[in-house]
């Protein structure tokens, strides 16, 4: 066992890891930010990207311990300042862009690091950049088009509600 | 207009701030003080004789707890099947004990074989890796045509063979059919393979054990579709825990799709092993262990014969279908390849005469049962795939084909023991053809050509069975339980209400749509209505979420419950206004007196119920608090008619979706946003399954697709935006809110218009292709074009 320490949603965090613990683990665990979710164990999913150095980072891929003295962001400090939905997430919710909620926070995560390169993507780049973000529940229509919307593109030419 | 608010309105869901916010409060994110945690030894064997099992080393590792093994569970019942089938003989079907745990033997990888307790994960995967295990391996039997052979060997040696039953529907329609096949003009004929998948909820199932020594409680937090349903199985039937003794809370549930309704060995063994070891006991299951032990969908081998006239009307339709049950059966799965899948073969369509036979066999593999659709999609797809092969070889337009057999009146009973209530098939394909642009798909298809790629047109027509179900009619079929729903409405002092439901949300936005339905009955607003759910120490007895059931069946019981809400609140209303109660009016919240301008609120209302100074008290009790169950008198019945239209690259077979429209026919809907976005999950899994996704076995039973890199689940750049439309509605007649269900008709209507349109497309490219099994991958397609 072996201390980490790390920058976590803007406060300081520390705690005992064994070198194999992952980073979705510390967060989980020893943390306790359960906003992070873990779908699979091959890094296939995408329901654990978290914010590492303000890149996307699959945080079942990486070990806590090489996080150290890194900046980490979460789904938990994804909303405003006062408590209200971010622009992101309050598109999510205006264009249904969630069901069961579990591979949301992954979707959020994505979706802001995807804006903050590409602050206009079309329909084709934002599926192509979900490519490593699995959802079984809404067929990504509603996904691409929330993630559209947060980008300021009108999105009423979409089909459906 | 569209609506604002109440029924009929596309409200945002309110449950989605706490999921966009990291909030939720999925199973895997309770930790109890105190807990250990449980590692599965699983088989990596798919069929074996456990000749010794050493567990001594393993125990006396760092942190372990407790290490079970079969014998430990020798004394508790096994794994309960919930329905039992009757053969064409009128035979029980066969039914094997399912051990906790394996005793004696494993039958199929990822059985679980031992169980370590231990402080932590890590230390608990490490000493199972300690244990000492000898298997003398079997021959393992996993075609299903093999199994049922003379010489196959047995999955179960108390069993008679491997054919778990021979079911034949109806049977008494067996020899007319048969006459009216000797009879046809023509007859289409077609075998297909409806392929295993993987539910693959993004949430992997949890479960956590609790006992209080105290006063001898048990509870479970498991990640369960209907919690009071497990509670039975497990208290009644593993554990012998009574209900009153026992509670099972499935909280935020991330994602069902069936295979979270069962009962399961892990829950059992929390729950156990929990008392036993007298700590909190957890098992948060990994991708790979879900792969092999969530249990399987689909797996039918058919073959489907299609009789026609000389007018192309179809006279007689019968099928033979192999169903795989896997190595046990799990908890509904016997249903799923007859009683959900038998009923339906009549389709949209009005077929005269049908006969269905399956033959369930038991296998080396994963247990077989519910998957999104259920049988339904079974159904659809053969039903679907032969009539669009009679139109290819008949030289006729398969859409005019469907539309000149189309059941057009209602009530109609069909040959295969239902009555359909309502519906309007014609609408529902003009709508398509209008909506899918069908006049333009000649140039869509030269504008293909001139790019090199083969375009491909598939329509469908598919209906289900929903709303389960009629207790007394799935009774005499074999299900061990009832099928009403339940909810309980608690008026607080202040106004807003309560209302307990057996239903389970795990994704279908019940917090919202069903805040609606009340709010809109009493008229008030939805923010004072909270739905709870998914806690059997809260919620009255129900049955949960499957089936496309919530609304129809749960929605009716919380209608019945504020019925009695509302008639008790006129009473009371009345004694206020000293009125006559017949004259008591209820609208946008407040109570008048007919024809005056007298009035009381709500809020009036419900404080004196339980504020009751001016009250009577002589007449009524006080509080207002009202619970119902409702039991369905039929089935429902969505129906809808689907298109797809796809590009096939000559040069490698890789298939592109390039349009995709859906036409439902979901009855009244309740919030049009949260239907929509049913339909485009739905959708995704039947082109998951059409395209991309296959559960494969090797001969040996190994599972070769047991992870995201080797099952291919779709992802977003797979699909496309899709065309949704439930504007046509034509209300079930038999429940009062006269919805019919939304939750599976994706998943079941779009895979035979994917596979159609591929066909479609490789016949311009002038391949003499009739068929091709799912998933259509590049290399199927590919081969199937040389």
């Amino acid at each position: 066992m072996a201390q980490v320490s790390m920058t976590v949603n803007g406060k300081a965090a520390s705690g005992d890891v064994e070198g194999r613990t992952l980073l979705s683990s510390f967060l989980r665990d020893t943390l306790e930010l359960t906003g992070t979710h873990v779908g699979c164990d091959t890094s296939q999913c995408g329901a654990c990207v978290v914010h590492v150095n303000g890149e996307a980072v699959k945080a079942c891929t990486m070990l806590a311990a090489e996080a150290a003295g890194a900046e980490v962001t979460t789904i938990e400090a994804m909303a405003n300042a006062d408590g209200s939905l971010s622009t992101i997430q309050q598109a999510f919710q205006d264009h249904h862009g969630l069901q069961c909620g579990f591979c949301t926070p992954g979707m959020v995560m994505s979706a802001a690091a995807l804006l903050k390169d590409n602050p206009t993507p079309t329909e084709t780049e934002i599926r192509e950049y979900l490519e490593g973000n699995i959802c079984r529940c809404t067929g990504y229509h509603n996904i691409v088009k929330a993630i559209m919307a947060a980008s300021g593109q009108d999105v009423s030419s979409i089909a459906a509600e | 207009m569209p609506k604002d608010g109440g029924i009929g309105a596309s409200s945002k869901r309110r449950e989605d701030v706490r999921f966009l916010t990291g909030a939720g409060n999925y199973t895997d994110d309770i930790n109890i003080r105190g807990q250990a945690h449980v590692y599965f030894l699983r088989s990596d064997i798919a069929h074996g004789t456990i000749t010794s099992i050493n567990t001594s080393a393993a125990e006396a590792m760092p942190g372990v707890v407790k290490v079970f093994t079969g014998v430990d569970f020798e004394a508790v019942g096994g794994m309960p099947c919930g329905w039992q089938v009757t053969d064409r003989h009128g035979q029980p079907m066969q039914e094997p004990r399912h051990p906790i745990l394996a005793h004696g033997k494993v039958r199929h990888v990822g059985e679980p074989i031992a169980a370590v307790v231990a402080e932590t994960l890590e230390q608990a995967r490490d000493a199972a890796e300690a244990i000492e295990l000898d298997i003398a391996e079997l021959p393992a039997v996993i075609d299903m045509k093999a199994a049922v052979s003379a010489d196959a060997p047995k999955v179960h040696e108390d069993l008679t063979s491997n054919l778990c039953y021979d079911w034949g529907f109806v049977e008494e329609n067996k020899a007319a059919t048969e006459e009216a096949f000797a009879k046809a003009s023509h007859v289409t004929t077609l075998e297909l393979v409806n392929n295993r998948l993987v539910a693959n909820p993004m949430e992997p199932r949890v479960a956590v054990g609790d006992y209080a020594r105290g006063t001898d409680d048990s509870t479970l937090y498991t990640t369960s579709q209907n919690p009071h349903v497990i509670r039975l199985l497990m208290g009644a039937f593993v554990l012998g825990i009574p209900e009153h003794k026992l509670r099972v809370v499935a909280p935020d549930v991330g994602g069902g799709f069936g295979t979270k309704i069962f009962h399961y060995q892990e829950e059992a063994f929390c729950t156990f092993a929990a008392k036993a070891c007298n700590r909190p006991v957890k098992w948060t299951s990994s991708r790979t262990e879900a792969f092999m032990s969530d249990a399987h969908g689909r797996d039918h081998v058919t073959r489907i014969e299609l009789a026609l006239d000389g007018d192309n009307n179809f006279t007689a339709l019968r099928t033979e279908t192999y169903a795989n049950m896997g190595a046990y059966l799990s908890t509904f799965a016997p249903s799923v390849p007859t009683w959900l899948h038998g009923t339906l073969m009549a389709g949209n369509y009005k077929t005269p005469l049908i006969y269905v036979n399956v033959k369930a066999v038991f296998t080396n593999t994963v247990p077989v049962d519910a998957y999104r659709g259920a049988g339904r999609p079974e159904a659809t797809f053969q039903l679907e795939r032969v009539i669009d092969k009679a139109a290819r070889e008949l030289g006729v337009d398969p859409i005019a084909l469907r539309r000149q057999n189309f059941v057009t009146e209602f009530p109609y009973a069909t040959p295969v023991a239902v009555e359909y209530d309502t519906g309007d098939y014609v609408a529902t394909m003009d709508k398509l053809e209008e909506m899918a642009d069908l006049s333009g798909f000649d140039a869509r298809r030269q504008a293909s050509e001139a790019k090199g790629k083969w375009r491909g047109l598939g329509v469908n027509c598919y209906i289900e069975a929903c709303g389960i179900a009629p207790s007394n009619l799935v009774g005499q079929l074999g299900a061990r339980a009832g099928l009403y729903e339940s909810a309980t409405v608690r008026v607080n002092a202040t106004g807003g209400l309560v209302v307990m439901t057996g239903s389970h949300s795990h994704g279908q936005g019940h917090e919202t749509s069903f805040a609606q339905v009340v709010a809109d009955m009493i008229g008030i607003d939805e923010n004072m209505v909270e739905i709870v759910h998914g806690d059997t120490a809260n919620a009255p007895m129900g049955m949960g979420t499957y089936g496309s059931r919530s609304l129809a069946v749960g929605g009716s019981a919380m209608v019945r419950a504020t019925e009695k809400i509302i008639a008790k609140a006129k009473k009371i209303a009345s004694h206020l206004l000293e009125a006559s109660e017949g004259d008591i009016e209820l609208k946008d919240g407040a109570f008048s007196v007919a024809g005056t301008d007298k009035s009381v609120a709500w809020g009036d209302v419900t404080l004196a119920a339980y504020v009751p100074h001016n009250y009577p008290l002589e007449e009524i009790e006080p509080g207002l608090e009202e619970t119902a169950f409702y039991d369905p008198s039929n089935f429902t019945y969505p129906a809808g008619a689907y298109a797809c239209e796809v590009e096939v690259d000559p040069d490698t077979g890789k298939v592109t979706i390039e349009r995709f429209t859906a036409v439902d026919d979901f009855g009244n809907v309740v919030n049009p946003m949260i239907v929509t976005g049913q339909v485009h999950g739905g959708l995704a899994q039947g082109i998951g399954q059409a395209l991309l996704e296959n559960c494969a076995y090797d001969e040996n039973g190994q599972l070769l697709s047991a992870s995201y890199m080797d099952y291919a689940m779709p992802r977003a750049d797979d699909l496309p935006m899709f065309g949704v439309d439930h504007s046509c509605q034509t209300p079930c007649t038999h429940n009062p809110l006269g919805v019919k269900g939304c939750g599976e008709a994706g998943a079941i209507g779009s895979p035979p218009s994917v596979v159609n349109a591929v066909v479609d497309a490789l016949q311009s490219g002038g391949k003499d292709v009739t068929h091709i099994d799912m998933p259509l991958t590049p290399a199927r397609v590919w081969a199937a074009m040389q």
